[in-house]
């Protein structure tokens, strides 16, 4: 057998460019670029009712009633109704951890403006409103902990009273920071990131059904973990995971958010049970900006110490993350400002660390992991201290990143909180990405110049980005679920066709495409015959789901090798056929070839399902269908990376910022179809465009949130998102099939930084800087007024 | 984010319409494009019990060329000024702005009179008819006609002073001199986005007009009806900065970050008139 697997994996498909490398176009595109696709909102079911929520008005408060008028009696459900049903609560393992319960319908308090209080069902959305509108709160308001410093202060108001503070949980890590105090350089920010909100298209929504004769709950939901969902809605509603069926149908983009239990699935879970009909609740985009999908809010203290040229000797950290009222199920309120610790030394190699993070409890809805989590933020806090570093050394950006990039001859390198990276040469994409934004003509032409009198900058960010990050990395934690073993089916149908079955969902990553890639690289099957069943967990295997830019390295991997076994299990089949030794055959291109001949593989699977009289009496029993398990050895994640760099003109009388030319060069391993890596790019890049200049969630002093439609909340378009430049390179990763890694976040993760960088470029000739993001007009004129007003 | 529920009636004369909105025993709101109301309609910050959709009305479509002025039917879309579809006496400026309009989906069924009785201090058209000295036309029960300057149909943020039993039917724009120069200038921060300062200006020498307006300061636009004032005696042509800033503070713009992008589209505004 060893000679067979030897060609499986170095053998190239014959049949057509199909497999591993081929940039093809996307399978799902046919449906859903013509308007075919089936989200739950298009979903139809005979007596199905819609459900509205009534939401509290108030930032905190208690509540004294809840007051429905007698003709909606029946309707309208609070938690009281809520019999048995238990608060989602998603606990850290991580010492010093406090436990905050969420509640599915508010109980006694209300923590955020948008919390749950009370349920409404009608047979439209909009009568279900309008019964929403008649149902009377009685709150006491309680003073709003809006702001997450303030919320720190021990005489701040408290959200969970029996925590005796503020504060989910505190860590601390330091390495040596004492032994770099007296450096030469030492600049020391403020830095703050805007609270944001996801914004996918399509935002949550969910159906649920009970099936007596089943004696089964299948939700359907807009979500990208849809075997997580099962189990905690299992546990919060005390139903056997058995009775609980979760179907993600297509999902219309995620980014983390549909990667979250939502109180609302829970309620609508409990009302199915009860209600005898289908219920329905969408998600208006109201709802998701104001009560659902925020993430990002971040503040650093951050002080870099570096020699007299420039080079970084260490990284003093104070960091705070707003985290919201409650821990969200399953990620917890501590991922976020934890990993802060962990990954703000970025791709660099230094001496010194030390950094403390809080995760604070506010009033305000829960904080979720955004695509990049918070490498983002890190990302915008080391980046904007490099550059700090820079001016001060008087050297040019790339110059200070690559004095402490870790070299290609240091990998696999350790860095200095024990994160692997495992491939790659950092310091050649910082090359690339300098000499392709040409820093040189930049610094000509700032000398000249514009003709409207903006200024120009150059900036640049570098950032690696661990993926696919397994049990080995989770466990410590102690988060409600540690990814193992990622799994995939592979079964042959009789007429010759591929089903792949994972537990992995794709929505908007084009995984029915690219794993069929996969599949088609080991089987040579034509990708048109390969469906890839997923989101459902009545039809796939168990998995964690879409996070973390797994799904490639993860359910690519166990695509890889299910296809293998049935490549194993079929040649023996295929050399019984060929009357020769299963030793003297390979498996490509879509048959089994012999010394003398080949039979195609759904000849094989005609004999196994059809005609079994024909088998080997050594066949495997198993047949033509495989579940095989697959984890990548050491599992600890794979490092893509990447260098930006932003060129921008700043207009330093009304303050806008404009992308004259942007550069990506990024180094993802093997890219399995590259067009569709250059789409995760852009539409990262796009997200972090938003970040950078644009999006923003603000809220009062009364913890009342202020944009509550895209009027106030600012997306960038198509006229905002200039055209990239990408540049790939393409380091294997050693342990991964194929050496594939994960790629799915990072565009999203260095444009804040790149950007927020070159205007600070810009603007150096006014001594204005710009420590915060987004960077509006009136936040580019306030530092420019500063700026005057200090050289006054 | 549902309406509540309403009453629809599309009546095909103004007559019909204006009884409709005179009925007083319900809360009745107009609507032509529909692309302000709408979305006020589904966040139900407007809850009206009957509205009354003006689009059938043909009288509300008219253009008219006179030989002072061209004659605009409230009910004519931004696409059809942006398109050419209506003449040009203002030496492009109409259609120069009204293709700044939000998106084009927006300008295709936004109206230009349902834009001005909306009263958003943000929009386009308040800011820029009110430069060119654009007259709205009003009519009433008994066909009553009266008009007014468009400065003075916005009476606050999302109010003007219409009644119930009154429709705007058009609006009246002065046929501009051959030497006249305009200029416009807004900034927002996206492409589409209602704006966050506004400049204006029309000089039409031959008419006597010199005119700059400041637009989109939360409240109803700041207007120099004799812009000649802005550049002072001894500016020697320069815009004078702290008069303008006087102005604004004056009418309640006061603070300095506001008030340095005002004045910047202004003087923008003016440099492109004169350029």
């Amino acid at each position: 057998m060893a000679y067979v697997y030897a060609m499986i994996v170095e053998g190239r498909s014959s049949l057509t460019d199909q497999g591993v490398g081929a940039s093809i176009l996307r399978k799902e595109d046919d449906r859903l670029m013509r308007g075919r696709g089936q989200f739950v909102a298009d979903l139809r079911f005979a007596g199905l009712r819609d459900v509205a929520f009534v939401r509290s008005p108030l930032a905190h408060g208690l509540i004294r009633g809840i007051a429905v008028p007698d003709d909606h009696k029946g309707s309208v459900f609070t938690a009281a109704d809520l019999d048995g049903v238990k608060p989602i609560r998603a606990v850290s393992g991580l010492r010093g951890f406090k436990v905050s319960d969420q509640p599915s319908l508010a109980v006694g308090k209300v923590r955020y403006v948008g919390e749950l209080v009370a349920m409404c069902v009608a047979p439209t959305r909009a009568e279900a409103e309008d019964i929403a509108g008649t149902v009377d709160l009685d709150l006491d308001e309680l003073p709003a902990v809006y702001e997450m410093l303030a919320a720190r202060d021990p005489t701040s108001a408290l959200l969970h009273e029996h925590w005796g503070d503020n504060v989910f949980l505190e860590t601390f890590v330091d390495v040596g920071i004492e032994k770099v105090l007296d450096a030469p350089i030492k600049v020391t920010r403020e830095i703050r990131t805007a609270r944001q909100c996801m914004a996918p298209i399509e935002g949550r929504g969910a159906v649920a059904i009970w099936d007596n004769r089943l004696e089964q709950l299948t939700l359907y939901s807009a979500c990208q973990m849809p075997h997580i969902v099962r189990t905690g809605l299992a546990g919060c509603l005390g139903l056997d995971e058995g009775q609980v069926r979760v179907v993600a149908p297509d999902v219309g983009g995620g980014f983390g958010y549909k990667g979250i239990l939502l109180a609302e699935e829970v309620c609508l879970g409990w009302l199915a049970m009860h209600c005898g009909h289908p219920v329905r609740w969408i998600e208006d985009r109201r709802e998701h900006l104001t009560a659902g999908a925020n993430c990002r809010e971040h503040h650093y203290r951050i002080t870099g110490y570096a020699d007299r040229e420039g080079r970084l000797l260490g990284i003093d950290c104070e960091a705070t993350v707003d985290s919201g009222a409650y821990s969200a199920y399953p990620f917890s309120a501590c991922l976020e400002a934890a990993q802060v610790a962990s990954i703000l030394p970025g791709p660099y190699d230094f001496p010194a660390y030390r950094c403390r993070t809080y995760s604070v409890a506010t009033n305000k809805c829960p904080i979720l992991p955004y695509r990049g989590v918070a490498r983002t933020g890190v990302c915008f806090a080391l980046e904007l201290v490099l550059d700090a570093i820079a001016r001060e050394a008087g050297v040019e950006p790339h110059e200070v990143r690559s004095k402490i990039l870790v070299k290609p001859d240091k990998m696999p390198f350790t860095n200095i909180t024990k994160k692997w990276f495992d491939s790659g040469d950092y310091p050649e994409s910082l090359r690339r990405a300098a000499a392709a934004i040409d820093i040189g003509a930049v610094r000509l032409r700032q000398k000249r110049g514009e003709p409207d009198g903006r200024l120009i900058g150059v900036g640049m960010a570098t950032y690696c980005e661990q993926a696919a990050h397994g049990t080995s990395v989770y466990y410590g934690w102690g988060i409600p679920m540690v990814p193992g073993f990622e799994q995939a089916t592979a079964r042959l149908t009789p007429d010759g066709g591929l089903e792949l079955r994972v537990g992995i969902h794709s929505h908007g990553q084009g995984l029915e495409t690219t794993l069929s890639q996969v599949a088609h690289e080991i089987l040579g099957i034509d990708i048109a015959k390969i469906k890839v069943v997923h989101g459902d967990t009545a039809m796939t295997p168990y998995s964690t789901g879409t996070w973390g830019s797994r799904c490639m390295v993860m359910a690519g991997g166990a695509v890889s090798v299910a296809c293998k076994e049935i490549a194993k299990r079929a040649a023996r089949i295929g050399a019984q056929l060929l009357q020769t030794d299963v030793h003297n055959v390979t498996v490509a291109g879509g048959e089994v070839a012999g010394p003398q001949g080949s039979v195609s593989l759904g000849e094989i699977a005609r004999t196994w399902y059809l005609k079994p009289q024909n088998l080997p009496s050594d066949v495997d029993m198993g047949g033509l269908e495989a579940t095989v398990g697959y984890r990548p050895s050491p599992d600890s994640g794979t490092f893509s990376y990447a260098t930006h760099a932003a060129l921008v003109a700043v207009d330093p009388e009304i303050g806008d910022v404009e992308i004259l030319d942007y550069v990506i060069v990024e180094d993802g391993g093997k890219l399995v179809n590259p067009m569709i890596v250059d789409g995760q790019i852009l539409g990262g890049f796009a997200q972090g465009v938003g970040t950078a200049l644009y999006e923003e969630m603000p809220f009062d002093s009364a913890g009342q949130p202020l944009a509550s439609t895209f009027a106030d909340y600012l997306l960038p378009g198509p006229t905002e998102v200039p055209a990239a430049r990408i540049e790939h390179m393409e380091t294997l990763s050693p342990h991964t099939e194929f050496g594939v890694k994960g790629i799915g976040e990072g565009g999203a993760i260095a444009p804040p930084a790149a950007i927020a960088n070159a205007v600070n470029d810009a603007l150096r000739p006014l001594g204005a800087e710009l420590l915060v993001s987004p960077i509006t007009p009136r936040q580019v004129l306030a530092a420019i007024a500063r700026a005057g007003r200090s050289a006054a | 984010m549902k309406p509540v529920k309403f009453e629809y009636a599309r009546p095909a004369d103004l007559t019909a319409a204006i009884e409709l909105g005179g009925r007083g025993d319900v809360m009745a709101k107009f609507i032509a494009g529909g692309q302000s109301l709408g979305p006020m309609l589904n966040l139900r910050l407007v809850q009206p019990d009957l509205l009354i959709d003006i689009t059938a009305i043909a009288e509300l479509k008219n253009i008219e060329l006179k030989t002072d002025a061209l004659f605009i039917g409230a009910c004519i879309t931004h696409a059809d000024i942006e398109d050419g579809r209506v003449p040009d006496v203002c030496a492009g400026a109409m259609r120069a702005i009204a293709s700044g309009i939000a998106y084009r989906a927006v300008r295709n069924r936004g109206t230009i009179g349902g834009s001005l009785v909306h009263a958003d201090p943000s929009a386009d058209w308040i800011s820029a008819l009110t430069a060119l000295g654009a007259q709205a036309i009003i009519r009433g029960r008994g066909h009553q006609k009266r008009r007014v300057a468009v400065e003075n149909l916005m009476t606050g943020v999302f109010e003007c002073s219409l009644s119930q039993d009154e429709v705007l039917t058009g609006i009246e724009v002065p046929r501009l001199s051959p030497s006249a120069r305009w200029g416009f200038f807004k900034h927002c921060r996206k492409t589409g986005e209602l704006a966050h300062a506004i400049g204006a200006y029309l000089h039409d020498p031959a008419r006597s007009v010199c005119r700059a307006v400041i637009g989109a300061t939360g409240a109803r636009p700041i207007i120099f009806s004799d812009a000649s004032c802005l550049f002072g005696s001894k500016s020697g042509g320069r815009i004078d900065r702290a008069f303008a800033e006087n102005a604004m503070s004056a009418s309640g713009v006061t603070d300095p970050i506001e008030q340095q992008i005002h004045f910047a589209c202004l003087r923008r505004a003016i440099e492109q008139a004169h350029a």
